[in-house]
């Protein structure tokens, strides 16, 4: 399981975490997230998530 | 375009606005030449970040994420930084800087910011209030705030909050004084100011609401603040965070049409041809924004413009995030205009309001607590700004 860091607000995703509230299930790769998916935060692209060692 | 290829597409300014359209840019276009012109360092980092670097152990140092020299690889770029632009003539297209010389350009962005509103004080201390607007500003902030123990700050709104909580994580204790009656009252309804206040009050900050200070005075300890009701504060810093207004002056020089921004239409296009704005100076058909993500819908809208497919900008419902730990909120304010009433509902850990106008429509909300995981859900039922 991997992070990524959106590179404007520092909002993370953990894969192992996912994100229930937007319906992005527990262990959800960050390669199985639409690309269209933004940063809730602040709007940044998928694109724009930089992975992060833990 | 008229003009020769070998021009490249110019973006004034270095911060979030700047960065993010170089960055959409050249995802649609990785020839074009590009240059971005900076009065600062121009490394890359994120101004949101400034009111929580404290609590995030962040230092001037490692809030730049990126140095101008990985920006300018990244981006296939010429990144001058500190150069100062003297003026634009937009019927030659060119740029000229303070050191005299003039850069062509095919197109031009204006991505110059807003900077912060000073309220005129009295006093022989007035002249050491600090403001933090950018990443020098902070490295100031930063030194100055050693060995303080008490800051007073000028604004109850959005950054004056986010900085009193962050002063908190340093075992700082805030004063926060506003002239209106709680904070945020700009964005929220009273009982949702209120219950912000008493959560950050419970972390250990300070409210004086109903008044301004008037002047500042050197003291023993650092300043002495007096208020307009007659009272008196003492603080080691005053940190002022009234508000931002949009940096017009480089776009009045050159004539173009500017209200409170720079007036653009809905393609980020200001009144001069080849001439884009975007960000903080921007006021994009009417609405000037000064948050993050109507950054990311602008410089997407124009990146695809600039790289061949002329592109409006859409406005979804843009919930603004306030970094406010002590008491997490998000807000996705009512348009200004617009009629119809809040409700609120509070519960011991978690508020939720919601603005409605008379026909039923979710025109804007706020979020706080435990209610935060609500956002995406309202957000969708809220209707775009422009769309």
């Amino acid at each position: 399981m991997k992070s990524y860091q959106c590179i404007v607000r520092g909002f993370v995703y953990d894969e192992s975490l996912g994100l229930p509230a937007e319906g992005i299930a527990r262990g959800t790769r960050w390669a199985d997230i639409p690309g269209d998916w933004e940063c809730p935060d602040c709007g940044v692209a998928k694109a724009d998530f930089e992975m992060v060692e833990i | 375009m008229a003009e020769p290829a070998a021009s490249p597409v110019v973006i004034i300014g270095s911060g979030l606005a700047g960065y993010t359209a170089a960055r959409e840019f050249r995802k649609l276009d990785k020839q074009t030449p590009l240059v971005i012109v900076s009065r600062d360092h121009a490394g890359f980092y994120s101004k949101p970040m400034l009111t929580n670097a404290i609590a995030g152990r962040k230092t001037a140092v490692t809030l730049v994420m990126k140095s101008a020299m990985k920006m300018a690889e990244e981006l296939r770029a010429a990144v001058l930084a500190r150069t100062e632009v003297r003026q634009v003539d937009t019927a030659a297209q060119t740029v000229q800087f303070a050191s005299r010389e003039s850069l062509a350009y095919r197109d031009l962005v204006l991505a110059l910011g807003a900077d912060p509103i000073r309220l005129p004080l009295e006093g022989d201390g007035a002249a050491d209030v600090l403001s933090v607007n950018d990443l020098d500003d902070y490295a100031r902030f930063a030194e100055r705030l050693e060995g303080v123990s008490q800051v007073a700050i000028l604004g109850g709104g959005l950054i004056g909050c986010e900085f009193a909580n962050d002063l908190l994580a340093r075992g700082i204790t805030p004063t926060v004084i506003d002239p209106a009656a709680g904070p945020l009252s700009r964005l929220l309804p009273p009982a949702a100011g209120e219950w912000l206040r008493q959560r950050l009050e419970a972390a250990g900050a300070r409210f004086c609401f109903g008044v301004t200070a008037t002047r500042i005075d050197l003291s023993a300890r650092g300043y002495a603040l007096g208020l307009v009701d007659g009272g008196r504060l003492e603080a080691g810093l005053v940190l002022s965070a009234i508000g931002l207004r949009p940096r017009t002056g480089i776009a009045r020089e050159a004539g173009l049409a500017v209200h409170r921004g720079i007036v653009t239409d809905r393609r980020l296009a200001t009144s001069a041809a080849h001439v884009y704005a975007l960000g903080d100076c921007a006021e994009v058909e009417g609405h000037t924004l000064p948050y993050v993500m109507p950054i990311m819908q602008q410089a997407r809208a124009l990146a695809a413009t600039l790289a061949g497919t002329p592109t409006a900008v859409n406005y979804p419902a843009m919930p603004v995030v306030v970094k406010t730990p002590a008491c997490p909120t998000v807000v996705c304010p009512p348009p200004l205009d617009a009629a119809g009433a809040w409700s609120v509902q509070a519960f011991d850990d978690a508020l939720e309001a919601r603005f409605h106008a008379a026909d039923g429509v979710l025109l804007g909300f706020a979020l706080m607590g435990g209610a935060t995981t609500q956002r995406q859900a309202l957000a969708a039922q809220v209707p775009g700004l422009l769309v």
